[in-house]
């Protein structure tokens, strides 16, 4: 898992998700600036390409800063209601506020995401009996109340429909101007790798981080606004894309250890790289038509995280 | 010098620590003594900031330690507490590292290296440094914690029981380090101990607790007798002098 492998691949995969779609592009075609292809390209396959790279970092990033907190490798914004309270809050400002700009329900969806996430970590603080596989557990079933609630609000105002929309992640509806705000994950990511020493310090525990002069509490909430803020985004452009974050900081940390600042640019780089096989593949296995890609990633990754849970029971054992 | 006056912490209306003072003897080792439930490692715990007292207050030199900054302190003084579910995946030479965090902030200067380096020479670490710290043993790991508390070069080190799960052998080794911190480099050490042979073989001075209270304080040969002990665990201790050390033959009293 060098960075060296990770990079050329990275580059690789991206331009083949350019020149993979219904209609064929070809690298001469660019050459026109006027023309057609040109045109689907700049529209279409460019911010796509882009969805997905800060998509697939940003969500693996969100999973690994979750997972260093909550000191457990199988926390993840999936598997700790952060998904299912972003969804939530996402219903209440189409809700509330009938044309709400993308801003306004970002906004929203950040606040509940944000509440969600810390109300699971209140959660974890009061649980005495820490087992590695059941807190996750707990955020599943902790998600799915929160799930329901929305199901039962959204049937009752009749937009079933539309919520259906963010329950799927999805890049083939993302165009130009409809993916912009995922570049706010951006100065996230920067944020975080500058703060990565000390989530790795925090992630050792309150006792030892306090030992180090560090303000622990502080930190914990920094790292939690990141990742609202994160998933946020994404769910908002994309919709929700399960898993990510939760097997791809597992892999690099069998590999790299979790040295944060050692391990955050593999991880970024790794999430971009599986988001990247998982769309490609969606769009070829069923062409000319596409496998949406929470569909993909859920299939794959779950694969991937059962794989890790019986070697994590293997290795406690 | 630290100094602890009338220090109190109560959950609920239990007082865990009841009107506790006592000096620490700056360059010796400490032993705080007693049975479980005394509230050894509670005091400990307050000494160090990690736990906010009722009443009373913990001085180091004459200032409060409440007021100092929380990078300050942990320059001054370092504690290892027993983590029970250590799964983050670091090598030795990485948690040595963050011993420097509180001048550094984790980017490492010149200056940062040397002493991670000196530290890991130390205790003996140098060849392993790259291992992972879930694959160390039981000793191993409490050597890599106790490393990077050197790495710390702190004044004060604070350990809380810090021989437990340890067999006889890594026992023996990690008491010989303490006792060469305070000969060798002039550190301050005070440690929670169960055994009370260790406390008596390698400590300068006690520091006996019971129900909350401080029952007996002082150099360790005015500890270490028969009346002393019977009054601190109300078990009738022979003391046995065997060479330089005094033992303690509680097993069949």
């Amino acid at each position: 898992m060098k960075k060296r492998y990770l990079l050329p691949a990275l580059i690789i995969l991206s331009v083949i998700s350019l020149f993979v779609g219904v209609s064929s592009i070809s690298p001469m075609d660019l050459l026109d600036v006027q023309s057609d292809e040109t045109q689907i390209f700049l529209i279409s396959r460019l911010p796509r390409l882009v969805a997905i790279l800060l998509a697939g970092a940003g969500m693996s990033i969100a999973g690994l800063i979750m997972q260093q907190l909550s000191r457990n490798k199988f926390v993840s914004p999936t598997t700790a209601g952060t998904l299912d309270a972003t969804r939530l809050g996402i219903l209440v400002s189409m809700l509330l506020f009938a044309n709400a700009s993308m801003l306004e329900k970002m906004a929203v969806a950040f606040l509940f995401a944000l509440a969600g996430t810390f109300l699971f970590m209140q959660i974890l603080d009061r649980i005495k009996f820490k087992d590695a596989i059941f807190i996750p557990l707990v955020g599943l079933m902790f998600g799915n109340i929160l799930t329901s609630l929305t199901t039962f609000f959204a049937y009752r105002a009749d937009v079933i429909q539309n919520m259906a929309a963010w329950l799927q992640g999805d890049f083939s509806t993302i165009m130009k101007g409809r993916y912009e705000l995922l570049y706010i994950s951006v100065p996230i990511l920067i944020i975080a790798y500058l703060y990565a020493n000390r989530f790795t310090v925090a992630g050792m525990g309150e006792d030892f981080s306090k030992n180090l002069g560090l303000a622990y509490r502080k930190i914990v909430n920094i790292g939690l606004i990141l990742v609202a803020l994160i998933t946020a985004t994404v769910v908002l452009t994309v919709g929700i894309i399960p898993f990510l974050g939760l097997i791809i900081p597992n892999i690099i940390s069998i590999f790299k250890g979790d040295h944060l600042q050692k391990t955050l640019p593999h991880t970024a780089f790794l999430g971009a790289i599986f988001l990247l096989v998982c769309d490609i593949l969606g769009r070829l296995i069923i062409y000319p038509y596409e496998i949406s890609i929470s569909l993909m990633v859920g299939v794959i990754g779950s694969g991937i995280f059962l794989y890790l849970l019986f070697r994590g029971r293997a290795a406690n054992a | 010098m630290i100094q602890v006056l009338s220090l109190s912490k109560f959950y609920g209306k239990k007082a865990v620590v009841e009107d506790v003072s006592v000096t620490i003897q700056p360059r010796k080792i400490t032993s705080f003594i007693g049975p479980n439930g005394a509230g050894k490692s509670t005091l400990l715990s307050m000494v160090s900031r990690l736990l906010d007292a009722d009443t009373g207050e913990v001085l180091m030199d004459k200032t409060d330690v409440r007021k100092m900054k929380s990078n300050d302190f942990a320059k001054r003084v370092s504690i290892l507490k027993q983590s029970n579910y250590m799964n983050v995946r670091l090598t030795i030479r990485e948690l040595v590292s963050f011993g420097r965090f509180p001048y550094s902030k984790g980017r490492l200067t010149e200056e940062d290296e040397r002493i991670v380096n000196q530290s890991l020479e130390y205790m003996h670490l140098t060849d392993m440094q790259d291992r992972y710290l879930d694959e160390l043993s039981g000793g191993q790991r409490q050597r890599a914690f106790i490393a990077m508390v050197i790495a710390q070069d702190t004044e004060y080190i604070l350990l809380d029981e810090p021989l437990n799960n340890l067999d006889m052998k890594h026992s023996v080794q990690i008491m010989k380090i303490l006792r060469r911190l305070v000969d060798e480099l002039g550190k301050t050490v005070v440690i929670v101990l169960h055994d009370i042979n260790f406390a008596s073989v390698y400590s300068d001075w006690i520091v006996a607790m019971k129900d909350g209270r401080v029952v007996k304080d002082g150099p360790t040969e005015e500890i270490i007798q028969s009346d002393a002990l019977k009054e601190i665990y109300d078990m009738d201790i022979p003391i046995q002098e065997m060479g330089s050390c005094r033992i303690c033959v509680y097993f069949n009293s």
